[in-house]
């Protein structure tokens, strides 16, 4: 039977993350990377996936929680006789440390407070998307171990364990005070690092720490700081710490529509969300995540540019191409299950402003962009100044073919904006200025004249089109049009009749088939009244009840379910909680009267980067 | 012995099996990875393991060659098919009684009849250094031989 999707929890180590059910059940796991085959892939496909189950036998209330501002995840199972504590972490390299430590590892740790408690084990591994069964060995003191075509596995404990049929087995009592430990972990170098258990608690002690070391960062001190940090702790796992490159999710194909085929792999860097994602950790105050995300946004596109991707690996290699998975059957038979994205094919325009908007934020803040940087910008905005009025795929990536969309016009617009702002504050060197400038006036005029529909008074999605979408509450967010002016709110007024639920969450489109409602979109709802279009009162409200559709452990899926509040879409998705994160700062900027959204030249600060610890 | 072509032609031929070594890992042929195999004997501290191995490696290949060459000049045969048989019989041996000795003698590697310790926490090679995956004797046998077959076409006997 399949969890709801919205009862995972995940850890990871910046490199790859793990996905834990409620009730104990690793489900979901890729390694080394975000973007490798799977181990465990029971999300997908409950029999042929793979698991490692780990929970007390019979029937358990079950409470759970992330050790505080860390990625430790805490699962509490009461049972008739007692109550046990399954601790589940992926500990981090520390890069100052570089002892022997496995390159990738998941620690589990069950300890006994109270009573006697029974539990089982189930490790059934499956790799390569459940096509293989690997034969496991039972190599004695050293562990249990299993490979696959590149690397070894091995597993470590001290509980009495069984194979049978290619997966292992264990059942064992513990009574208060006991613990027990165990260490699954993955290397493509020979020797493997076997970690020895009786350091499983010190360890976890050190994880505790590097998580809240790295926490203690965040400025934020709004109302909405738990969440906040929730949300910054849950982008960090999706960070690929040897590149700085972010993945939308760690998840593939878990479906926008349960039962139907809008299930999309996720695992690959977009560049779509760069600017919001600049936004969110520069003010928040992790200037070396900011760093290295733009660093490998303006080198790792380097073999494609002046053109750019929609998305690239970890690595900035093109994604795969797109495949079916001939073994999984799907979460909640919602088929196909794909590996690899098409959209990797499409031509979306929005792309170079969200890049040069990033690179914008990034210098307005104090951020130094070097001579190869600003080279770069400065080719993607000679592109954009060639190429803006072709139609396109645009943000929500149909696969229906090009259109002329308005949010693609507001980031051409934008990407030729913050180049002009950049040059004239001395940021950036070499930029064809009048060039720019004209452009710029005339995608404006475009948008202006044949982006607004008089008829529904409201801004539309495509030119001289008659419906809207979501990405219309943006144009206030990139500093096109302001909050407060009439035709936003009108357009606001219109979003709100065709695309907005009974309990106030936002689809992203009409146009687009039946799916859930659209996360990110209800946080640009909550930016663009933070940004004078409401109230601050308003704000709250929303942004209050958007908290509501967190998971036990404070996670957001990519939709929202419109009926029943469940989590729909890849999960986590680092882009809600990049909505998340700047909804409540522009919150607490609009309470403080502080300048909002710092990506334009009259909002500049001079506050510069500092740089601070990685993983 | 000509002093010479040993130091020459004993450092082309660790860079040969070196590359064998290392193309070997990644076409993924073997996970084993000898600088670091050899470098934790020095530190358990990643990176530096890496470099001090690979030093050390080479210093190996040096000190190997003068035995093969020491052979070569015995039986008074240079060539490459006498230099690749016995870089054959070298890798027998370095399968069978070093990689069973290697647990023994490594201060970071565990035993299979003790298990890890918080010192000892490498994986034993296992017998043939099957341990590595199953292709790494072929690829020990392929680095050997290249070896063996480099320093007896280079060589020039005295």
């Amino acid at each position: 039977m399949f969890a709801s999707i919205g009862d995972y929890g995940v850890v990871g180590d910046c490199r790859s993350a793990a996905l834990v059910s409620k009730s104990g059940c690793i489900d979901w796991l890729c390694w080394p990377r975000f973007d490798s085959p799977s181990v465990f892939a029971a999300l997908l496909d409950r029999e042929r996936g793979g698991y490692w189950k780990l929970a007390p036998r019979g029937s358990s209330s079950i409470n759970r929680e992330y050790v505080k501002e860390s990625n430790v995840l805490q699962t509490t199972f009461r049972t008739a006789s007692g109550a046990v504590v399954l601790t589940d972490l992926m500990p981090v390299q520390d890069t100052t440390q570089s002892l022997m430590v496995p390159d990738h590892e998941i620690v589990r740790q069950l300890t006994c407070k109270s009573g006697e408690v029974e539990f089982e084990t189930e490790l059934v591994p499956r790799t390569h998307y459940g096509e293989s069964k690997p034969q496991v060995w039972n190599r004695g003191k050293l562990g249990i171990r299993f490979d696959n075509d590149h690397g070894v596995y091995w597993l470590r404990s001290s509980m009495p364990t069984r194979i049978q049929d290619g997966s292992v087995f264990g059942t064992t009592t513990l009574k208060a005070g006991e613990s027990i430990a165990f260490s699954l972990s993955y290397t493509e170098n020979a020797p493997a690092v076997l970690p020895p258990l009786d350091e499983v608690p010190q360890r976890i002690e050190t994880c505790i720490k590097w998580w809240q070391s790295w926490s203690a960062q965040a400025r934020y001190e709004g109302e909405f700081r738990d969440e906040v940090l929730r949300s910054a702790l849950a982008l960090k796992l999706m960070i690929f710490a040897p590149s700085g490159a972010i993945i939308a999710a760690p998840t593939t194909s878990l479906p926008e529509r349960i039962g139907g085929d809008l299930n999309w792999d996720y695992r690959y860097c977009w560049l779509r969300d760069a600017s919001l994602t600049i936004r969110a950790l520069i003010e928040l105050g992790f200037w070396a995540e900011a760093t290295g995300f733009l660093d490998w946004m303006l080198h790792a596109t380097r073999l494609s540019q002046p053109e750019l991707r929609i998305l690239y690996t970890v690595y900035g290699n093109p994604a795969p191409k797109e495949r079916e998975s001939k073994v999984l059957r799907g979460y909640r038979e919602s088929r196909p299950v794909r590996i690899g994205n098409a959209a990797r094919d499409q031509l979306q325009l929005d792309v170079y402003g969200e890049v040069i908007d990033a690179a914008a934020q990034y210098a307005f803040h104090g951020g130094n962009l070097d001579r190869e940087m600003q080279k770069a910008l400065i080719g993607f905005g000679n592109y954009v100044a060639e190429h803006w009025n072709l139609p396109d795929e645009g943000i929500w990536e149909p696969r229906t073919g090009r259109r002329d969309h308005t949010h693609s016009r507001l980031l051409c617009w934008t990407a030729l904006d913050r180049l002009v702002s950049l040059s004239e504050q001395g940021k950036i060197g070499r930029v064809p200025i009048e060039k720019y400038k004209k452009q710029a006036e005339a995608i404006c005029r475009q948008i202006q004249d044949r982006a607004w529909n008089d008829k529904i008074q409201s801004y539309v999605s495509d030119l001289d089109g008659d419906q809207v979408d979501s990405s219309l509450l943006l144009l206030s967010w990139f500093g096109f049009e302001k909050a407060d002016s009439v035709k936003m709110r009108s357009t606001y007024r219109r979003l709100r009749e065709r695309l907005s639920t009974k309990d106030g969450l936002l689809y992203r489109s009409e146009q687009l088939p039946p799916e859930g409602t659209f996360a990110i979109c209800s946080f640009w709802e909550a930016e663009y009244l933070a940004l004078g279009g409401g109230s601050t009162q308003q704000t709250r409200d929303l942004i209050g009840t958007l908290t509501k559709y967190r998971n036990d452990v404070g996670l957001y899926g990519e939709e929202i379910d419109g009926e029943t509040g469940q989590a729909l879409g890849n999960f986590p998705q680092a882009f809600t909680h990049v909505g998340y994160i700047g909804a409540a700062l522009s919150l607490e900027q609009r309470e403080k009267g502080e300048q909002q959204l710092a990506h334009r030249a009259e909002s500049a600060t001079s506050e510069g980067p500092n740089p601070k610890q990685a993983a | 012995m000509n002093w010479e072509s040993w130091i020459v032609s004993g450092f082309l031929a660790t860079l040969g099996l070196t590359t064998v070594a290392v193309g070997s890992q990644g076409l993924h042929l073997t996970r084993m990875n000898v600088p670091y195999l050899l470098g934790t004997i020095m530190t358990p501290k990643r990176e530096r393991a890496h470099l001090y191995g690979f030093l050390a490696h080479l210093v190996n290949g040096w000190a190997f060659s003068f035995f093969y060459i020491y052979i070569f000049e015995v039986r008074h045969i240079a060539n490459w098919w006498f230099g690749l048989l016995i870089g054959v019989a070298h890798t027998l041996v370095v399968l069978t009684v070093v990689m069973a000795l290697l647990p023994t003698v490594h201060p970071r590697m565990a035993t299979e009849r003790k298990g890890p310790t918080a010192r000892r926490q490498l994986e034993p090679p296992g017998f043939m250094a099957l341990n590595y995956g199953y292709r790494t004797p072929l690829s020990i046998f392929v680095a050997h031989m290249v070896f063996g077959a480099i320093l007896g076409s280079l060589y020039h006997l005295r």
